[in-house]
């Protein structure tokens, strides 16, 4: 659990920055461009839309505006009001008119300005799009997506009502996918899968990764849903992440390369349906684990990660498995108080530690 | 307005088909042979079949939890509607929705949803499709009175309006939301006056009568095969059985429910019919005959058919 007064000093160690070559996913030589999580989302989208006239998009003031993050700036220049729709405030319908569409052969992609606000659009995701091809006996399918940034953190947090990290509310529901990506590599290609999934595909963004750059190949690639990507590999410690809290482990795990730790980092980039497989995989190999995500502790989705291991590694496990999680608190405004709820490096240092000194 | 006799016996037929349905439906109800619910559509047949007989096959209906008859006036096979209610692997949705989720895809269906409203916003979204494709198709989300208090409804029918997009909202007033009476919930009497919030037309008519069903729904219709934006076509009838089948009823009077069961819209369609000469006595009394004949062979498929294979239950979850 987070606490309030953490410096790098107080660890011990020389902290890194959190910097693009954390995470290494092109190999060198590949033709590739470096470009943000944004622009990486943006262009997934592009190319989506010119390869398939049957995608299209939705959302509040996705078009000229380029919507609240900006991730569609551009397109409506390029595609015109009808493939980039503006919406009025109207949360439920634009969920359930991306269902609609779905089920008559488009492949919508809605954008809900902010996860906090898809308590509106719920019922649409969870009671219809994801259970009507189940009810009506398979006699349909709903290729829709459904994009909404989440969480916060660093300082750039924005309240209660802007800030949440909800996939656990998605992940509960069968018949949904549920994708969070963690660089703009993961982030283009799960998005482009997203689209040509056959199922609804929840796909959540973490805002303060919009502005992450990485190396992301040329051309057209397509990544699985529904498996976790080991972003490197160690032979001590398994941390499962996701999200931004991935950059955290991936920090953590540099660090104690000087102590001799060797850490493997598992992220879960498709929270459902969870790949328990390279979870528990990498779990029996290092016989140690530490699950952190940026959602509240109680009933997240460390949890869940962590009854995975306990039923895939118990009896592999030299320690119990320590988890780093968000407080069970809404998300507090001022930056002294904001900074006591969010799990960050340290955090993730000090479990993997304890979990080392057991 | 000009309706062949053979349509007019077609109306005929669908609107006993449901009565008979329903009754069939009711009565296994009540012989303990139904799981959960079912909510009889007893009443309402004029204003189902209506609407249904303006559509095309690729015209989309989105329905409710009492959506038998719109199934029904859409051209479902009641064979396999009945199996869904019983569970069976031969219904529609292979046992997996019954009767709250009886849909027909082959018939020109986005399902049966039945949390209140939430068709409209589908059917909005079907309506968008349709009108980047450049199709001259039509979606009809049904509603019951009750709906038009859902946000569902005021984001649909704003959203539609916006966009004129070829929706039909067909509110189906039967006066009650489970116990509460509409004029309870609703501080306007004429629902077709909502319409007006959203600058679309808005007509209210007599849903026993099914002539006049159709006349408006053909209007509706036909305004947005043109592209000229959604219609709310209100049809007024009301709702003979309780909210599912064996409810106790409190909330109303026996003399009230029949007092509006003289408005029943089948014996009215059927003195209609001979009393004008349009059918006789005999070709009417041959359908009423017939189709007693299919229920009694659509319970029969129902009862005789398996449930789904237990191995099967993880099925249709992900396409």
């Amino acid at each position: 659990m987070a606490t309030v007064e953490k410096d790098a000093t107080s660890l011990g160690v020389t902290k890194p920055t959190m910097s693009p070559d954390l995470i290494v996913q092109v190999a060198p030589g590949t033709p590739a461009k470096e470009m943000s999580y944004q622009e990486a989302i943006r262009e997934a989208l592009r190319e989506e839309m010119l390869r398939d006239p049957s995608v299209f998009l939705l959302g509040e003031d996705i078009g000229k505006h380029g919507g609240a993050f900006g991730v569609t700036r551009t397109l409506f220049d390029q595609f015109g009001p009808e493939r980039v729709r503006n919406t009025p405030i109207s949360e439920n319908t634009i969920a359930g008119a991306a269902a609609g569409a779905a089920l008559v052969g488009m492949r919508p992609v809605a954008e809900i300005m902010f996860v906090d606000f898809s308590g509106l659009a719920i019922d649409q995701i969870a009671n219809q799009a994801a259970k009507l091809r189940f009810m009506t006996g398979g006699q349909c399918k709903v290729p829709m997506v459904v994009r909404m940034p989440q969480g916060g953190g660093a300082g750039k947090s924005t309240a209660a009502q802007h800030s949440q990290s909800l996939e656990v509310w998605y992940a509960h529901i069968p018949g949904l996918k549920v994708v969070l990506p963690s660089t703009p590599y993961d982030a283009k290609g799960l998005l482009k899968a997203a689209i040509r999934d056959d199922n609804p595909v929840v796909f959540l963004e973490h805002k303060f990764l919009y502005a992450f750059r990485g190396l992301v190949p040329d051309g057209d690639y397509v990544l699985p849903l529904s498996q976790c990507d080991i972003k490197r590999e160690g032979t001590d410690v398994t941390v499962v992440a996701s999200g931004y809290m991935v950059w955290h482990a991936m920090l953590a795990a540099r660090m104690l390369e000087s102590e001799g730790v060797s850490v493997e980092v598992v992220d879960v980039r498709t929270i459902s349906p969870l790949d328990e497989d390279t979870i528990g995989r990498s779990a029996r190999k290092t016989g140690r684990a530490v699950v952190v995500a940026e959602a509240v502790r109680s009933y997240g989705p460390t949890g869940e990660w962590a009854m995975v291991i306990m039923e895939q590694a118990f009896d592999y496990l030299k320690a119990p498995i320590v988890r780093v999680a968000g407080r069970f608190s809404p998300v507090p405004f001022a930056d002294s108080i904001e900074k006591g709820i969010w799990p960050d490096t340290d955090d993730v240092v000090n479990a993997i530690r304890k979990v080392m000194e057991y | 307005m000009d309706v062949s006799k053979e349509m007019m016996l077609e109306m005929y037929r669908r609107m006993v088909r449901i009565r008979e349905f329903e009754l069939a439906a009711i009565d296994l109800f009540k012989r303990g042979m139904v799981k959960g619910a079912v909510h009889p559509y007893i009443g309402q047949e004029a204003s189902g079949v209506g609407v249904c007989m303006a559509l095309r096959q690729d015209d989309l209906i989105a329905g409710t939890h009492r959506s038998h008859g719109h199934n029904i006036a859409k051209g479902a096979d009641t064979r396999r509607m009945m199996a869904e209610i019983l569970g069976k692997e031969t219904g529609y949705c292979k046992g997996r929705g019954g009767s709250m989720h009886i849909a027909a895809f082959e018939t020109g269906s986005l399902g049966a949803l039945a949390v209140v409203g939430s068709g409209i916003p589908i059917a909005v979204g079907a309506a968008l499709a349709f009108k980047m494709r450049g199709e001259d198709r039509v979606a009809v989300p049904f509603t019951g009175d009750a709906g038009c208090n859902t946000g569902n409804w005021h984001e649909g029918l704003n959203m539609a309006s916006c966009w004129d997009l070829p929706v039909v909202f067909v509110l189906e007033n039967n006066h009650y939301g489970v116990s509460t009476n509409i004029a309870y919930s609703c501080k306007v009497k004429d629902l077709s006056v909502r319409a007006q919030a959203y600058g679309i037309p808005g007509v209210n008519v007599d849903g026993f009568d099914v002539l006049a069903v159709y006349e408006a729904a053909v209007a509706a219709v036909e305004r947005a095969r043109r592209g000229e934006g959604p219609t709310l076509l209100v049809t007024e009838s009301y709702r003979f059985e309780g909210h599912y089948a064996g409810e106790p009823e409190v909330y109303r009077d026996r003399a009230e429910v029949q007092e509006w069961r003289k408005k029943d819209p089948i014996p009215r369609f059927r003195n209609y019919l001979v009393g004008n000469g349009i059918a006789t006595e005999a070709e009417v009394a041959a359908i009423d005959a017939e189709v007693k004949q299919e229920m009694v062979e659509a319970v029969k498929f129902a009862q005789e058919s398996p449930q789904p294979d237990p191995a099967t239950c993880m099925d249709y979850i992900y396409a």
